[in-house]
């Protein structure tokens, strides 16, 4: 079953064009990962799902609505059921762990102090970051800020999460740790994921699909045994990390 | 060719900054007149950016005042007209000098302030963040601020136009001997309440375009910490300029020619 569709989209930033006629298909209960260049259009397509980012033309679709016909109003209440966790986890630095947690709770629900408290160390608990509750995010190493930006993504138990690049720039051990959590996560939560990952063994172990981005297009899109089959030479060369090929250095 | 695509260039950007903070402006005045207000925030950014504010602006009001008297008492002394002296230092205070220049005191300080601190968190992605769950950056961060300083700006005012009058006071006695009761009631004499008020509201509304250009420029923010830079600037520079603009503006509405 269909979760998020980007239908047709196509999107610019001045003179240049980002994603041309892209679409793609999130399906649900799965963990997709987007693979491609820096600079391919990954992130703006997480930017897509959540409404952050309007395309230039085309299409995306919800949950079976399409987001980009929505006035700014009702785009905030959407939002609160897509989590996002960022790159560089975008704590906020005056909050300490749990505030930063317990914020979309705070202003999104109405449940008591003593009932949010609950939820946020549970929450926590799933990311091992109980220990930190108290501390800011100026204290916290870089795994322990992905974490930590782990938890308030799913806080409120969204529909879909996003991940940008949740290992990029940590130890393996971290990104193993972290990778962990990901699929402990989607499987806890019985949601759907979309992660942006240059970790390619890390994207072997938690996807369900995978989908390369080249050039504003999506070239390559299936299961991860068959995407790593593709007899595409991008793709290939891509996925061996090779500086002989068609993409050009 | 490229001097008009340079002027081309320039106006419209003009228009877009113009347009921008206009629409700031309409949106925070959405969420506070739908009573939206974050008011523990609001304190917080009111201690910040007001009560931090008042060592700065009660010394520079201080040295205005005495700086006054001390250019105009000794000639008024000469001429015959020392009964004038607080009557003038009074008036110049609490309509002009007193409103003005603790805004601009207040746009060095905390117009840098908030826009580099709104502009780390749009480097950092605080700001989408934000977004991101949901919440409106306008509402969060603009709208406190905008309150704080339209409220605390013109009670900061008020003590400066208090200690800018005792300051000059004191040195008119010091150094042409007008006494104390004598400056006293020429400043009665020469201010009325209204002139007071005037000034005070002088004071909010360079209060809401401390903030507004503050924020504006945070958020708009490009280019990590360098933009950071730009903004910061931007901020204090712009908001002088409108400070005096809108000073001019407001004197010629409020005061009329005639005065």
């Amino acid at each position: 079953m269909i979760l998020a569709r980007i239908d047709n989209v196509s999107v610019r930033f001045g003179d240049k064009v980002v994603l041309q006629n892209l679409s793609l298909d999130i399906e649900e209960g799965a963990i997709t990962c987007l693979i491609g260049l820096s600079g391919a259009g990954k992130s703006t397509i997480l930017r897509l799902l959540n409404g952050l980012r309007k395309p230039d033309s085309g299409h995306v679709y919800v949950k079976g609505t399409d987001i980009c016909c929505m006035r700014e109003r009702d785009l905030i209440d959407f939002r609160s059921k897509i989590g996002f966790a960022f790159q560089f986890a975008a704590l906020f630095d005056s909050m300490t762990v749990a505030d930063n947690v317990a914020l979309p709770l705070r202003e999104h629900t109405r449940m008591r102090p003593e009932q949010i408290d609950a939820v946020v160390m549970r929450t926590l608990e799933m990311v091992g970051m109980e220990t930190a509750r108290e501390k800011y995010p100026a204290e916290l190493s870089g795994g322990m800020l992905k974490r930590a930006g782990f938890a308030r993504a799913i806080v409120t138990n969204p529909d879909l999460v996003l991940y940008d690049e949740p290992t990029t720039g940590l130890d393996p051990i971290i990104t193993h740790v972290l990778t962990d959590t990901i699929v402990r996560l989607r499987r806890q939560l019985s949601g759907t994921a979309v992660v942006i990952s240059h970790d390619l063994d890390s994207i072997y172990v938690m996807a369900d699909y995978v989908a390369m981005l080249f050039e504003g297009a999506i070239i390559a899109y299936g299961k991860v045994e068959d995407v790593r089959r593709s007899g595409n030479p991008i793709v290939q060369q891509f996925l061996q990390g090779s500086e002989i090929g068609p993409i050009p250095i | 060719m490229r001097v008009l695509d340079d002027v081309g260039r320039g106006t419209s950007g003009l228009f877009e900054y113009a347009g921008g903070v206009a629409t700031l402006s309409a949106e925070s005045g959405r969420f506070i007149g739908s009573l939206r207000i974050r008011v523990a925030e609001t304190f917080t950014q009111a201690y910040f950016l007001g009560v931090q504010s008042t060592a700065i602006v009660l010394l520079t009001s201080l040295f205005t005042g005495m700086v006054i008297s001390l250019e105009s008492a000794v000639q008024a002394v000469q001429f015959g007209v020392g009964d004038l002296v607080g009557g003038g230092v009074a008036f110049i205070s609490a309509r002009e000098l007193g409103p003005m220049l603790s805004a601009v005191v207040v746009a060095g300080r905390t117009g840098a302030a908030i826009a580099a601190e709104l502009g780390s968190m749009v480097v950092t992605e605080q700001i989408e963040a934000l977004e991101a769950l949901g919440l409106s950056p306008v509402q969060m961060l603009v709208v406190p601020r905008l309150l704080a300083l339209a409220i605390m700006l013109p009670i900061l005012t008020s003590f400066a136009d208090i200690v800018s009058v005792v300051g000059g006071m004191y040195l008119a006695n010091t150094v042409a001997h007008i006494s104390f009761e004598t400056f006293i009631s020429s400043a009665r004499q020469a201010v009325t309440f209204t002139d007071v008020l005037k000034g005070l509201l002088k004071a909010g509304v360079f209060g809401c375009i401390i903030a507004l250009i503050g924020s504006y420029q945070g958020l708009q923010t490009r280019g990590g910490a360098a933009g950071v830079g730009r903004a910061t600037t931007g901020a204090v520079v712009t908001s002088i300029i409108l400070i005096f603009a809108a000073n001019f503006i407001m004197s010629f509405l409020l005061f009329g020619y005639n005065g």
